[in-house]
C-alpha cells in the first residue's frame, strides 16, 4: 500500500512537469528582474553593471515620485472610500432585507468584466461631448459642470480612480458579505435581548467579528491600487502631462518605449516590494490590535 | 469550503429592517445603488446598436430607433472581432485545461502521497500567490523572445497556466485533503492503479475544486491585457483584449462599432455569470479567503 503512495516515480510525474514550469516562468524570473535592475541595459548586449545606481535615480526621479504618489492616493481612495461603501453594502444585504441575492447579483456583475472593457466604456462615459456624465449633466441644467473629464489635469486623476471604485465595490461587498454571514445568529441574537440598535449591534458586534474578511479586502486593495495597470493603460495612457500615471505604467513604458530595462526592473521590483511590505505591515497591524 | 456553504445560503432568520418607511428608504437606496452598478453597462449595449449620427445627435442615452445589428457584424469581419474571440476562446481553455490537469496532479502529490519535500514544495509554489505579474514580464518577454514563441498561443498559454498554478493547487489541494483514505486504499487493494485511482475515483470527488479553479482560471486568463499586449502584435493571435484596444484606435469615432465589440467581449462573461452566479460567487470567496 504505502509503496504505491511513496513512488518516486509517481510523485515524479506528478510534481516536476508543474514545478519546473512554475519556477521557469513565476519564480526565477523575479530573481532576474532584481538582477536587472542592477543594469544600465538598452536591451542589445548584455548591460553594464552599475549597482544600485537605478534605485538612487528612481528616487530623484520627479516622474517615478509622482507615479508612486499617485498610486497611494489609489490605495488611499479604495481604504477610504471604496471599502465603507461596500461595508455599508455589506451589511444592509446581510441583514435580511427583501432581495438580498438579486442586490447581490448585480452589484458583482461589474467585477467580472474585463478592466479593458471597463476603461474603454468609461472613456466613453466621460468623452466630452456625447459622454454619458455630460449629457446627464446637461439635462439636469448642470452644464457649467461638463468639461473634458480625462483631458484637464486637475480632474484626470480623479476621474481615472472612480471606474476601479465603481469596478470593485461588489467584490469587496461579496467579501464582506460573506464575513457578516459567518457572524453567529445567536450573538446578535443576544445583542438584540440586551437592546443595542441595529447601528450599535454594527458597530459594536459585527464589525469587529469581521475583522479577518477585513483584513482581507483591505490587503486586496491596497495592492490592487499598488499593482493597477490595465485601466489606466487604457483609459488615459497616463496622461495628461504624466498627471494619472502610476508605476506599472511607468515600467511598461520605460521598458518598452524607452528600452532602458534596467531602469524598468527597478521600478518592477519597487511594485514587488512595496506589495509585500503593505502585506506584512496590514497583517501586523491586525494582529496586535 | 463548508464555510464558504454555509455564508451563501439563504437562512430564514427573525430579524428584518424594522419600520415600513425605513424598509422603504432602504429599497429605494439598495435599486439606486444597483442603478449605478448595471446603467453604464446597459447604456453601452444601447449605443453598441446604434449609428453615429444617432448617437452624435444628442440622443446618446435613449433607446435606438431601430436596432443596428450591422455594427455587430461589421466588428465582427471588418474589426476582427471574430478572429480575437476565436483566439481568446482558445487561449482561456487551453489555460484552463492545463491548469487542471498540472495542479490537480501536484495538489494530489503534496497533500496525499508519502514524500520528504512535499511542504518545502507547497511553501514554493504559494509563494507564486503573491507575486504581481509586473515583475516578470521582462524576464519572461527575452526568455519567449530566446525560444521564438513571442507572436504564439503558448506565448499566452505557458504564462497563464504558470501564474494560475498557485491558487489551483492551493484550493485542489485543500480538497484533497478532506477525502478519507479509505477511498483510494479501497480502490488500490482492488487492483487499481495509482493513475487509475487519481483520474476515476479522486478526481470526480473534487468536482466543486475543479469548477472554482476553471472559473478563476476563465475569468484572468479572458480578461488579461498586460501579457497580452506584450507578447503579441500580430492581429491573427491577438486575445479580445488587446484586439480591443486597437480597435478602439481603428475606428475611433464609430461608437456603434467600438460598443458592439466591447460587447461582444463582455456578454459571454455575464452569460456564464448569470447561469452560474452562486457557484462564481462561492469561487471568489474561496480564492480570497484561501488566498
Amino acid at each position: 500500500m504505502n509503496s504505491v503512495f511513496s513512488n518516486k516515480g509517481t510523485i515524479a510525474v506528478f510534481v516536476l512537469p508543474t514545478l519546473i514550469l512554475f519556477c521557469g516562468i513565476v519564480l526565477i524570473p523575479i530573481f532576474v528582474s532584481s538582477y536587472y535592475s542592477l543594469l544600465d541595459w538598452n536591451g542589445v548586449g548584455r548591460g553594464t553593471f552599475i549597482g544600485l545606481d537605478n534605485y538612487v535615480e528612481m528616487f530623484k526621479d520627479t516622474r517615478v515620485l509622482n507615479s508612486i504618489k499617485n498610486s497611494l492616493l489609489f490605495a488611499g481612495a479604495s481604504v477610504f472610500i471604496q471599502l465603507p461603501i461596500s461595508l455599508v453594502l455589506a451589511l444592509i444585504l446581510a441583514s435580511n432585507v427583501k432581495g438580498e441575492g438579486f442586490y447581490r447579483t448585480v452589484y458583482f456583475i461589474p467585477v467580472l468584466i474585463s478592466t479593458v472593457v471597463i476603461a474603454q466604456l468609461w472613456s466613453k462615459i466621460y468623452n466630452a461631448d456625447y459622454g454619458l456624465l455630460n449629457v446627464l449633466l446637461q439635462s439636469i441644467g448642470l452644464s457649467s459642470l461638463a468639461q473634458d473629464w480625462l483631458g484637464q489635469k486637475d480632474t484626470a486623476l480623479a476621474a481615472s480612480f472612480i471606474p476601479t471604485l465603481w469596478q470593485y465595490v461588489g467584490y469587496h461587498m461579496l467579501l464582506m458579505y460573506a464575513g457578516a454571514k459567518s457572524v453567529s445568529q445567536d450573538v446578535l441574537e443576544a445583542a438584540r435581548m440586551d437592546g443595542a440598535s441595529r447601528l450599535r449591534t454594527a458597530w459594536s458586534i459585527m464589525i469587529p467579528l469581521m475583522k479577518p474578511i477585513l483584513k482581507v479586502s483591505l490587503v486586496f486593495s491596497v495592492i490592487g491600487a499598488f499593482k493597477v495597470f490595465d485601466l489606466i493603460y487604457v483609459l488615459t495612457g497616463g496622461g495628461p502631462f504624466y498627471t494619472t500615471e502610476v508605476p506599472s505604467t511607468l515600467m511598461y513604458a520605460t521598458i518598452f518605449d524607452t528600452f532602458r530595462y534596467g531602469y524598468g526592473s527597478a521600478i518592477s521590483v519597487f511594485i514587488i516590494v512595496e506589495c509585500l511590505v503593505c502585506t506584512i505591515l496590514i497583517n501586523s497591524l491586525f494582529k496586535t490590535e | 469550503m463548508s464555510t464558504v456553504e454555509v455564508m451563501l445560503q439563504k437562512k430564514p432568520k427573525p430579524r428584518s429592517i424594522s419600520g415600513p418607511i425605513g424598509k422603504v428608504f432602504l429599497q429605494a437606496f439598495l435599486i439606486l445603488v444597483a442603478i449605478v452598478q448595471i446603467y453604464p453597462l446597459i447604456w453601452l449595449a444601447l449605443f453598441s446598436l446604434k449609428d453615429n449620427s444617432e448617437i452624435f445627435s444628442g440622443d446618446v442615452a435613449g433607446l435606438p430607433k431601430a436596432f443596428l445589428w450591422s455594427n455587430y457584424t461589421k466588428a465582427m469581419s471588418d474589426g476582427h472581432v471574430l478572429t480575437y474571440f476565436m483566439n481568446s476562446v482558445l487561449v482561456t481553455a487551453a489555460s484552463i485545461v492545463l491548469v487542471l490537469i498540472l495542479s490537480s496532479m501536484t495538489g494530489y502529490a503534496i497533500t496525499r502521497m508519502n514524500w520528504k519535500l512535499s511542504g518545502l514544495t507547497m511553501t514554493i509554489i504559494l509563494l507564486g500567490m503573491m507575486v504581481p505579474i509586473h515583475a516578470a514580464l521582462l524576464p519572461l518577454f527575452i526568455i519567449l523572445k530566446n525560444l521564438s514563441l513571442l507572436n504564439s498561443y503558448w506565448s499566452l498559454i505557458i504564462p497563464y497556466v504558470a501564474f494560475g498554478i498557485p491558487m489551483a493547487v492551493f484550493i485542489l489541494g485543500s480538497f484533497f485533503k478532506g477525502i478519507p483514505r479509505e477511498m483510494e486504499e479501497s480502490a488500490v487493494i482492488d487492483g487499481c492503479g495509482i493513475y487509475r485511482t487519481f483520474f476515476s475515483i479522486i478526481l470526480p470527488l473534487v468536482t466543486p475544486a475543479i469548477s472554482t479553479v476553471a472559473i478563476f482560471t476563465f475569468l484572468s486568463c479572458w480578461n488579461e491585457l498586460m501579457f497580452a499586449v506584450t507578447f503579441i502584435n500580430n492581429t491573427a493571435y491577438q486575445t479580445l483584449t488587446v484586439g480591443m484596444m486597437s480597435m478602439v484606435g481603428t475606428y475611433i469615432t464609430q461608437w456603434g462599432i467600438i460598443g458592439a465589440g466591447l460587447m461582444i467581449t463582455t456578454v459571454p462573461t455575464v452569460v456564464i455569470y448569470l447561469l452560474l452566479n452562486k457557484q462564481v460567487q462561492k469561487s471568489m470567496i474561496a480564492g480570497a479567503i484561501k488566498g
